[in-house]
């Protein structure tokens, strides 16, 4: 969905989508976290092992800029914290390279040995990749699309949630796909062995025993005809534009417009975009008419997906009037605790006419051991 | 058929200062549905700095053809999905830059050898990962659960530390000639798989792990040719690997 991403090619929220067509809210969808160590232009993730071992982000001054946005924590100050001083720091005109659009991670003054022990991948992806020797050679870097931390509501028992307190019996969902909301706005880095180790347990044993007790059910007439006629139809339809292409204009608009700095401006373009790709979506074809590894229709559904989580996120964003964990609104720096300390429950409707659209409702926060406080670093 | 085009204006930063180059794939094409056999295709493309031979293979599958189909996922050498004959060569198609690649004559890109193919690049893996179950990938220990982690110390984690690597890409075992003539035979990967546990000091599967390699068309069958050490995108020192399983065998004891 983001242009700049560490994630997979085949992460295309299927998951979620599926869930969310059938009526499963989507919880939390505005909070997206971007990593702020991508390999530039390729968003390939360098570990935050890096700047724990003690390397350094510059602009293009040679400056260590987060001395001066975080004057204590400095480079390891939290994900997002991070990722919108670097893109400040671009944005304000201290980028490096070329087209100064990166910052550089300086790994120069450890020891060469040290980063071969600590940090093999990081090298390894740096000379790979860009050619780079970062034993002599600053690395180019900048915030790339990382973890979502919304999605399908659940309790902390893994079960789905169909609306704010109603549990769908036999439906459970763990790990990326879910939110249980154990990330809150902001996951911290390495938690997702949380999500799969703790949840996907309860997840898989809930499964199993409600799958041993639960009566058969009566199937409706061709519970598959839905599926097939999606596939079908976009398969069949002859000389339209091509989904790459609407991909590409999807994954710009969200990085130029609903990435680590948002507003209502940016907000209201990425929507307006993102209505006029659906319209695009809908005469969209591919060419690959064959039914055996149609990688091509394959895409093609997935792009639908990645349209409908889009369009999930940026109405939260906009709805989101403050600046909290990931989500940072330009137009609303702080965080507003009195009016938005609350869950956002994304619905996906449906026009007489068949268009989709969002309907927001609201969730209260649970607060228990931890009051929330500001946060300094 | 060949398809000369011009690519649009760059649009990833130029980061290592690389120009663009004219670059023209010799893809091996096979649609079960229309063709009766392989057929060779070409396509001359202009690509920029670093690019890698996914991207072409992208380039010509979103702008020119979309019936074309590989298998691809992380795009930078973690999930095993790319793993092409290259050049003649058993690669990753996402690690492997066009710029260290002779340009002056065509690429070639074709499945891996020795699965059947099931539609252009994109093989059927299922007996690769049959090979790789039947040795019991996964830690085996007897008793009640412990109460707490089971520790090692460093240096018995070093011991199958290079195996640990694997993403199973099968650029090893389908770069085997015994593989080829062969398919019966488990092949390297499998070996480089129980090696990980046999060599693992929590693990206590190995006497039995190491009983179906000693089978007719486990580990005797390799011949040291080397093949899937040049091969592997991991660096795993696979032959060494498949060495250190038949001591095993010999001496039972690891
Ligand atoms: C580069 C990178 C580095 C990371 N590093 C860390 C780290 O160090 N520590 C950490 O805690 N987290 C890390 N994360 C985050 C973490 O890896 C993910 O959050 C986690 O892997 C998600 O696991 P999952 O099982 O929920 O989803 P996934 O691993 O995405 O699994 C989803 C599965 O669903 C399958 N699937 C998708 N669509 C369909 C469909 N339509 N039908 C059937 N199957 C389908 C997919 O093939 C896949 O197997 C990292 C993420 C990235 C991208
Ligand atoms: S040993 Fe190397 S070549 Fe073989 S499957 Fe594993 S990573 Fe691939
Ligand atoms: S695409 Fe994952 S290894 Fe190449």
């Amino acid at each position: 969905m983001y242009k700049t991403t560490s994630n997979a090619h085949t992460l295309t929220g299927d998951g979620m989508a599926i869930a969310y067509r059938r009526g499963v809210p989507l919880e939390d969808m505005e909070f997206f976290q971007f990593h702020p160590t991508g390999l530039a232009g390729l968003g390939i993730l360098l570990s935050e092992a890096a700047r724990g071992e003690g390397a350094i982000l510059r602009n293009s001054d040679g400056e260590r800029f987060m001395e001066r946005y975080a004057p204590t924590l400095k480079d390891l100050a939290p994900r997002d914290v991070v990722a919108r001083a670097m893109a400040n720091e671009v944005r304000e005109g201290r980028g490096s390279g070329p087209n100064k659009d990166y910052v550089l991670l300086d790994l120069t003054h450890l020891e060469p040995a040290h980063i071969d022990a600590k940090l093999p991948d990081i090298t390894e992806f740096a000379r790979t990749y860009l050619g780079i020797e970062p034993y002599t050679e600053p690395v180019p870097v900048f915030p790339t699309a990382h973890y979502a931390m919304g999605g399908i509501p659940t309790t902390v028992e893994t079960e789905v949630l169909a609306d704010n307190e109603r549990v769908l019996p036999g439906m459970y969902a763990a790990g990326e796909v879910a939110c249980v909301s154990v990330h809150g706005a902001n996951r911290l880095g390495t938690n997702s062995l949380l999500d799969i180790n703790v949840f996907g347990r309860r997840a898989g044993i809930a499964a199993a025993a409600f799958a041993a007790k639960a009566p058969w059910v009566e199937l409706p007439e061709s519970p598959e005809a839905e599926t097939v006629a999606m596939l079908e139809g976009m398969r069949d339809r002859q000389d339209g534009e091509r989904v790459a292409d609407i991909r590409r204009a999807l994954q710009e608009t969200m990085d130029a417009n609903a990435q680590v700095f948002r507003s209502e401006a940016t907000l209201k373009q990425a929507l307006a975009d993102i209505a006029g790709l659906r319209e695009r979506y809908g005469r969209a074809s591919v060419q690959d008419k064959g039914k055996r590894f149609n990688t091509d229709l394959l895409e093609g559904i997935e792009l639908g997906f990645l349209l409908d989580l889009a369009e999930a996120i940026v109405t939260g964003a906009l709805e989101r009037k403050e600046s909290r964990g990931g989500h940072f609104r330009e137009d609303y720096q702080n965080r507003d605790d009195v009016n938005y300390m609350r869950h956002t429950m994304a619905y996906r409707t449906e026009s007489s006419e068949g268009s989709a659209g969002v309907r927001l409702d609201f969730k209260p926060v649970v607060i228990t051991r931890y009051q929330p406080m500001e946060r300094k670093f | 058929m060949t398809l000369t085009t011009e690519a649009p204006a760059q649009e990833t930063p130029d980061a290592g200062g690389i120009p663009s180059f004219q670059v023209t794939l010799r893809l091996r094409r096979f649609n079960p549905e229309s063709d009766t056999e392989a057929r060779w295709e070409d396509h001359t493309l202009t690509m920029h700095g670093t690019d890698r031979v996914l991207d072409a293979l992208h380039k010509i599958k979103w702008e020119y053809d979309g019936s074309l189909t590989f298998r691809r996922s992380c795009a930078h050498g973690i999930c095993g999905s790319d793993a092409m004959r290259i050049n003649g060569r058993n690669r990753l198609a996402c690690k492997t830059l066009l710029k260290d690649l002779p340009l002056d004559k065509p690429i070639s890109v074709e499945p891996i050898k020795g699965l059947a193919v099931l539609k252009d690049l994109v093989v059927d893996m299922e007996p690769f990962y049959e090979a790789y179950k039947s040795i019991m990938p996964f830690l085996v220990t007897s008793g009640n659960d412990p109460s707490r982690e089971r520790r090692q110390s460093p240096e018995e984690r070093e011991r199958f530390d290079d195996t640990t690597k694997c993403i199973l890409c099968a650029a090893c075992t389908t770069s085997c000639p015994v593989y080829w003539s062969d398919g019966q035979y488990f092949g390297p990967q499998a070996i480089v798989g129980a090696h990980r546990f046999i060599f693992d000091s929590r693990d206590e599967g190995s006497e039995e792990r190491l009983e179906i390699l000693n089978d007719r068309e486990g580990v005797w069958r390799c011949r040291t040719t080397f093949n899937c050490t040049d091969a592997c995108p991991r660096g795993i020192e696979v032959t060494k690997a498949i060495q250190e399983v038949k001591q095993a065998l010999l001496f039972r004891r690891v």
